[in-house]
């Protein structure tokens, strides 16, 4: 190929994620955006104002300024939505903290098995996916239900006397995020263990660590790019997280993925919906944006 | 100050039966499953010997040198460290320091941290931390690149940040597994004798590993040649080199032509051996094998002359043969001189004088000769 067309092939290649991320990302979102800014209205759509291009350049510019941040505005005045995302967070960082707790000794017990047996554990790991998440989910709750197998199992063995109250609580979100994104974090760990090299801990315990200490003062230091994908890939999706809380969880449960989905289903409130997920999205971006800010720097000094 | 050299050539504790070994591996035998990796070894290593570990991949020196350290323990044996058994010590607690071949500095830490890494794991207070950081970056030239992470630096300056760290601790013993196997040539060469320095300046013990026979050749005061977990010879450089104990030595270190013959007489002091090859060799030999034993007899190649004419020695110690194939190195040229039989020797000649009139050429007659204490007797 001559040097011109490899140049133009280079630019082709990266032009694809550029692509791929506005059509399927960018442009989306901008729909969404200005959905957020409309009005809701018993239509088809169900918002105004409508963009039409039979309005001309003079008739879209007009209807831009009918755009309000009204929705915005009513988001921020009303309690349920800001307590919705508070325990939305809450609910993410708890069980993010609880997988990683469940994650870290999986994943650093695949990395250390045998080379013969780590294709049928990584297999393992991945094997729930092969069934649907949502007969997953399905089964947790009969498992979990008061007549469900767990309280069968305790009550048997003794350990309680009447069953414990688990479905429709705080707790069953829990066990059903930690449960499904559980892949998402030992999948990550597991990759940055794997590649590590073994005689790293050796010269950790040559120079006086004990295994323990090796381990906090050099392999879960180099395990952190591993933790925080898995990490971001569990918090994010469940922020906003939708089908456990609605399975799983009580009537008490306010998580903003159902806030969202009652919105935009039970009151057809596009307009409202659409301000709830941007401000989601806003909540998520704009931290992960500051940390791969302060990543770059760090990596980036001494040199 | 005295000399290097003078201080090497007096120092042979080894020669001395009232020595204390500084480590005694005694009887170490370690297996992994049915491989055996280790196989009933003994070894005594002396205060500030620089001593090396070398064979070919696979023949558990590296085995010797965990369990040194402490990553592998031996499956029966004991290994006695300044008087101390090492049985069951776990590598945290021994006072020796290990550099690798990985060099495996943490990617994480800076230079200077990587240093103070196990200083920091002694809780030796901050001041003294940075005293010693200071004096080991010196000491390995590096002291502009303190603040640098591993992955900012050459291949040569990784190799002394990982020496600086392995030393920064004062070990009793220092343990190198091929510490210069990822240097290129030249870097390679001066850093052996950097080493050599520093462990006489600091006046440790050196236990290496290498497969380069050249490296451990020019820094190690004795040298253990190993095979199949056992050791073959234990000897100082020139003693491995001049009087191998066996066939696989002689192989194993520098070229070498092995001719194999009978004992025809035994003399005091002399055998003369018929070789296969079909001329008769007088050699000086303190030991006289029986008359009709099978031997070999192993002579280096730059004991072997080459000359267009008869030497006065001939028959004994000479054959004829014609030239097959020059290797010019530049400081000297390697024949191959086809024997009549179509045994193929190797002779080298030091090219002393920039030009020679007519030198040999490919194809020519020429006589092969050498002196009686070229040879050594293998009995193997």
């Amino acid at each position: 190929m001559s040097k011109f067309g490899s140049a133009i092939f280079n630019r082709l290649v990266i032009i694809i994620p550029y692509a791929w991320l506005t059509i399927f990302f960018l442009a989306p979102f901008f729909i969404v955006l200005r959905i957020s800014l409309s009005e809701t209205a018993i239509a088809m759509p169900p918002y105004l104002p409508v963009f039409n291009l039979v309005d001309g350049v003079s008739g879209i510019v007009d209807k831009l300024g009918e755009l309000s941040v009204a929705n915005y505005v009513f988001l921020a005045g009303d309690a349920l939505y800001t307590n919705a995302y508070i325990s939305s967070l809450k609910i993410a960082v708890i069980s993010t903290i609880a997988t990683l707790l469940i994650a870290y000794p999986i994943a650093y017990g695949m990395a250390k098995a045998p080379n013969m047996v780590r294709p049928t554990l990584l297999m393992l790991v991945i094997l729930p996916f092969w069934t649907s998440f949502l007969i997953r989910v399905y089964a947790w709750i009969a498992i979990l239900k008061p007549e469900g197998l767990l309280n069968q199992l305790l009550l048997t063995l003794g350990v309680i006397d009447e069953p414990l109250i688990i479905l429709n609580t705080n707790w069953a979100i829990y066990i059903g995020i930690v449960y499904s994104y559980l892949p998402f974090m030992v999948l990550p760990i597991y990759s940055s263990l794997e590649k590590m090299d073994h005689s790293l801990t050796e010269a950790a315990l040559d120079l006086g660590c004990t295994p323990i200490r090796a381990f906090w003062r050099v392999t879960f230091p180099l395990s952190m790019p591993g933790v925080i994908a898995g990490c971001m890939l569990v918090f994010i999706p469940a922020v906003g997280e939708f089908v456990i809380p609605d399975l799983l969880g009580g009537s008490e449960t306010l998580m903003i993925g159902k806030t969202l989905w009652n919105e935009f289903n039970a009151n057809r409130d596009w307009p409202v919906s659409a301000a709830v997920a941007t401000i989601l999205l806003l909540i998520l971006v704009v931290p992960i944006m500051f940390f791969q800010h302060a990543q770059a720097k760090a990596d980036g000094e001494g040199k | 100050m005295k000399s290097l050299g003078s201080i090497r050539r007096s120092f042979a504790p080894w020669a001395d039966p009232t020595a204390v070994p500084f480590i005694a591996v005694k009887n170490v035998t370690k297996k992994f499953g049915d491989f055996v990796a280790v196989d009933n070894l003994s070894l005594n290593i002396y205060p500030r010997e620089f001593f090396a570990l070398l064979g070919a991949s696979g023949c558990g020196k590296s085995t010797l040198l965990r369990m040194l350290a402490g990553f592998e323990q031996p499956t029966s044996g004991e290994i006695v460290l300044d008087g101390q058994s090492l049985a069951g010590i776990p590598p945290y607690r021994r006072p020796v320091n290990m550099m690798f071949q990985s060099y495996a500095l943490f990617p994480h830490m800076t230079v200077e941290n990587n240093i103070a890494f196990g200083l920091k794991q002694d809780g030796m207070p901050k001041p003294q931390i940075a005293e010693r950081v200071d004096q080991m970056l010196k000491l390995v030239k590096l002291d502009k690149f303190a603040k640098r992470k591993p992955h900012q630096l050459s291949g040569g300056q990784r190799q002394r940040v990982a020496l600086a760290r392995s030393l920064a601790k004062r070990p009793k013993v220092l343990l190198l597994d091929e510490p210069l196997g990822a240097l290129d040539k030249k870097l390679r060469e001066e850093t052996q004798f950097e080493l050599m320095d520093l462990q006489q300046q600091l006046g440790l013990t050196f236990v290496v590993v290498t497969h380069d026979q050249e490296e451990a050749m020019t820094m190690a005061d004795r040298i253990a040649v190993m095979a199949h977990g056992k050791v073959i010879q234990v000897a100082t450089p020139p003693e491995i080199y001049e009087a191998p104990n066996s066939r696989f030595v002689a192989d194993f270190i520098g070229d070498v032509n092995i001719f194999d013959g009978t004992v025809s007489s035994a003399g005091p002091g002399t055998v003369e051996i018929a070789t296969q090859t079909g001329f008769t060799v007088r050699v000086a030999s303190s030991d006289a094998p029986a008359v009709g034993a099978k031997i070999g007899l192993a002579i280096r190649p730059e004991k072997i002359r080459v000359s267009r004419d008869e030497p006065a020695c001939a028959p004994l110690n000479a054959a004829q043969g014609e030239i097959w194939d020059i290797g010019y190195l530049g400081d000297m040229t390697i024949f191959h001189v086809r024997l009549k039989d179509g045994k193929v020797i190797k002779a080298s000649s030091l090219n002393a004088v920039r030009a020679v009139e007519d030198p040999l050429g490919y194809d020519q007659q020429v006589w092969i000769s050498f002196d009686e204490n070229a040879g050594v007797v293998l009995k193997d």
